[in-house]
């Protein structure tokens, strides 16, 4: 937990936070041989929002996935090196992987809510974990729903099917369900890429408020985004980190050529 | 012209006409088949009129009494097939006329339809009513006629009442002593198996079965003299060669006169004959009566195979498709299943007599029933056994069909789940089963209607031409899983292949037909319609989230 000093938070701006997500080594491989992630350095601070950009297939999604052990269900991926959350590393065999879930959220690149109501794909987690209080059901979906800037949209739905929502709802609607089972880590696969305008924007309030409590890693395509809500940011090219550092920094003077380039929309 | 043909070929306009004139040919030939069923079926029921006539085709002209059943044209000759009815007394109850040697056409009112019990219709006037061996009541003016069919209404309802009555105590009564008498047998048989001394319980079976046969005298006494009363009445009628016949009144199920009747009582009568056909049992060798017995049997056949092959056949699914391994076995498997489809049913019909009869039925009997041996109580076909072949027969459709649901569900919602700290057997229980049900429901609806239409298997292992009883009753165990039952396209088979009298069986065959395939069609709508609920259940997903 004393890796403050850690190079790469010699920014002096800002005060240094703890570190959350500690990467090290990280190498990846799919069954077709593809090396996907090269030897991935990364920490990732708590309570910031750090975002991972780069261009399509340079591995951000990949890398993020390695985050909630995702990747476990894929066939013949391999993955080497460590990931440690609060100093324990996560593929370690010790580890309970759906603890890990429970600990490490994820929203997907599209709305995924289950075909039950608003009510029960909130209290999912909660009843797959076994609690049924009738109590402890409500004041947590109402909690995670008011978390998600929801609540005031689906008060009076709660048991209504939650496809009937809209997308962006939809969307906000799963991550409520996400913080429901009380995550430390949020993870957001260009969660608001499928959404208008107006949803992404809501997404990205949600983001700022959210990142008071969560630690938040997004993976995502648009760099305006990644500039408004960030406050680091890395850069994967080809599987490789070429940079990480604060987000102001890596927007108006990046120490990397390759990372001006993409910045400026050289290439991607 | 040659571009325009070219522009109307590549247009797709052929192949539109095409695939519509397919669709068109099937609908037509359901349709064909429906009505076919539905007309000759349904109008079995009909009351038809009855006509007089003298045939001129025979030396001496013979009077003739009949319906007209059939008509066609051979070699440009009009002929009709005539009912004649009077099984028991003319040689053959049908006969083919040729109308224009027919004289003396008439439809006289008085003229009466007499369904019996036994022996197929009767044709003749009404003459008189017989009590006790006298002529009590006969017809010596016209008005007298409507007195006399008073008459024998009143003691058509008598006989009714008594033969209720008669039958309450041969179903319940008798069967309870039998039923008794049995258990008193085993009982007596498991001790002499058993060996020791048992003595005390000896005399106590000794005195029971004492205490059954004076129950058993007794109510032989009440049905001795229920009899005796039933045979009371006769019915006297005037056939078609002038003599005279009698009829006891027990044996007639319903007696009219068909060409006095006005369209209501018509109707009436047609209400009453289908709803004979739906509640009663067969009578006179299957030729007449109802089919309840079959629609039962069939029903909870197909019931008891829907419990069988559901749970199993999805349980296979899931397996195939969330748990096995992807491989060559897997692969192996999943062509095994698809190929048991194929496999001839009479081929499963073997097996189940081969494997679930002698094999598994006569282990279950040497286990648990060797007190009743050499008699079987599993060791022979029977509903459960029945039911077990079709499950079998039908398990690679439900799988199939469940496997390419699971498939389809996205990997979006498993992902989202496991996401949340589900394990896999949490996510496939919560989110993937509920969603695969509308597949699994497919899969129901298929195999449950080529269970309910199949024939050939059963014939092996447990269906009858004529079951005694019901597979269910209010008797314990209640649901009699050893029962052979009666199935409804066997029901066709035989009536169209098997009966002594094929002429006199065929508008009932006609309507066993159509009542089969009312039924599956019965059973596949409401299948149909659980699933589209299902489905609009689930709809949304596929327009936002299922990309």
């Amino acid at each position: 937990m004393n890796r403050a000093s850690d190079e790469l938070f010699a920014s002096p701006s800002a005060a240094v936070p703890e570190p959350c997500l500690d990467v090290r080594r990280l190498n990846l491989r799919y069954a077709n041989n593809k090396r996907v992630l090269k030897n991935i350095r990364l920490t990732i601070p708590q309570q910031r929002v750090t975002a991972l950009i780069g261009p399509s297939g340079c591995g951000k999604t990949s890398l993020l996935r390695c985050f909630n052990r995702l990747n476990d269900l894929i066939e013949g991926c391999v993955i080497k090196g460590r990931i440690e959350l609060d100093g324990r590393n996560i593929y370690s065999p010790k580890i309970d992987v759906t603890e890990l879930r429970r600990r490490v959220g994820m929203v997907f690149q599209k709305p995924n809510p289950f075909p039950m109501s608003v009510y029960e794909n909130v209290a999912f987690g909660l009843r797959i974990r076994g609690v049924n209080s009738r109590r402890r059901l409500d004041e947590t979906v109402q909690e995670s729903l008011q978390a998600a800037a929801l609540w005031d949209e689906v008060k009076d739905r709660l048991h209504r099917s939650a496809l009937e929502l809209s997308g962006g709802q939809q969307q906000r609607l799963v991550i409520a369900r996400t913080l429901a089972v009380e995550p430390e880590v949020l993870l957001l696969d260009e969660s608001a890429s499928a959404l208008d305008p107006i949803s992404t924007l809501k997404i990205e309030e949600l983001i700022s408020e959210l990142k008071k409590s969560y630690t938040i890693v997004i993976v995502t395509h648009n760099l305006q985004q990644a500039a408004r809500v960030s406050d680091y940011t890395a850069f994967l090219y080809m599987g490789n980190m070429i940079e990480f550092d604060s987000t102001a920094r890596i927007f108006t003077n990046p120490l990397k050529r390759q990372t001006e380039d993409y910045i400026t929309g050289r290439y991607g | 012209m040659k571009a325009e043909i070219a522009r109307w070929l590549h247009g797709g306009t052929p192949w539109i006409w095409l695939s519509a004139g397919a669709v068109t040919f099937c609908l037509l030939v359901t349709l064909g088949l429906l009505l076919l069923l539905g007309a000759r079926g349904l109008g079995h029921f009909w009351p038809k009129p009855v006509l007089e006539a003298v045939s001129t085709a025979s030396a001496p002209p013979l009077a003739v009494i009949g319906e007209v059943a059939a008509s066609e044209s051979v070699a440009g000759i009009e002929r009709q097939l005539l009912k004649l009815g009077n099984r028991d007394l003319l040689d053959s109850d049908f006969v083919w006329v040729v109308p224009a040697l027919l004289e003396n056409v008439d439809y006289p009112a008085q003229l009466a339809t007499v369904e019996r019990r036994e022996w197929g219709n009767l044709y003749g006037y009404l003459s008189g009513i017989v009590q006790d061996g006298t002529r009590v009541a006969e017809v010596a003016a016209a008005e007298d006629h409507e007195a006399l069919w008073r008459e024998l209404g009143q003691r058509l309802d008598r006989a009714a009442e008594l033969r209720r009555e008669l039958e309450q105590i041969e179903r319940s009564t008798i069967a309870e002593i039998n039923s008794g008498m049995e258990e008193l047998r085993l009982r007596e048989r498991r001790l002499q198996l058993g060996g020791g001394e048992p003595a005390v319980e000896l005399r106590q079976i000794t005195r029971q079965r004492e205490a059954f046969d004076r129950q058993y005298g007794e109510i032989r006494l009440r049905l001795l003299g229920l009899r005796r009363q039933i045979q009371r009445d006769a019915a006297l009628f005037r056939i078609a060669d002038g003599s005279e016949v009698e009829l006891p009144v027990a044996d007639i199920v319903r007696a009219y006169r068909p060409n006095d009747l006005n369209w209501l009582q018509a109707v009436g009568i047609y209400v009453e004959r289908i709803g004979e056909f739906l509640s009663a049992a067969p009578r006179d060798s299957n030729i007449e009566g109802g089919l309840l017995p079959a629609i039962y049997g069939t029903a909870m056949m197909v019931l008891l195979m829907s419990v069988i092959v559901t749970p199993l056949g999805v349980v296979a699914a899931v397996y195939l498709s969330e748990y096995a391994p992807r491989g060559w076995f897997t692969s192996a498997i999943r062509v095994a299943v698809n190929n048991l489809a194929g496999v001839p049913s009479i081929v499963y019909g073997m097996f189940g007599l081969g494997f679930f009869i002698y094999l598994a039925g006569g282990e279950i009997d040497q286990l648990f029933h060797q007190e009743a041996l050499p008699a079987p109580t599993f060791g022979t076909p029977g509903l459960l056994w029945a039911s077990l072949t079709l499950a079998l027969l039908t398990l690679p459709v439900v799988i199939v069909a469940t496997e390419e649901g699971l498939a389809n569900i996205p990997a979006s919602l498993r992902e989202g789940s496991l996401a949340l700290g589900a394990t896999q057997l949490e996510t496939l229980w919560r989110v993937v089963l509920p969603l695969a049900r509308p597949s699994m429901l497919t899969g129901l609806i298929l195999a449950v209607a080529r269970a309910a239409g199949e024939v050939a298997p059963l014939m092996l292992v447990g269906v009858v031409k004529l079951a005694p009883a019901p597979p269910l009753d209010s008797e314990f165990p209640y649901l009699h899983l050893d029962q052979q039952f009666m199935h409804l396209g066997y029901h066709v088979y035989d009536l169209a292949m098997q009966s002594p009298n094929v002429e006199a069986a065929m508008p009932q065959a006609f309507a066993t037909a159509f009542l089969l395939v009312a039924v599956v069609i019965g059973l596949n709508l409401s299948a149909v319609v659980l699933r589209d609920r299902l489905r609009e259940h689930y709809r949304a997903i596929d327009s936002r989230a299922w990309t």
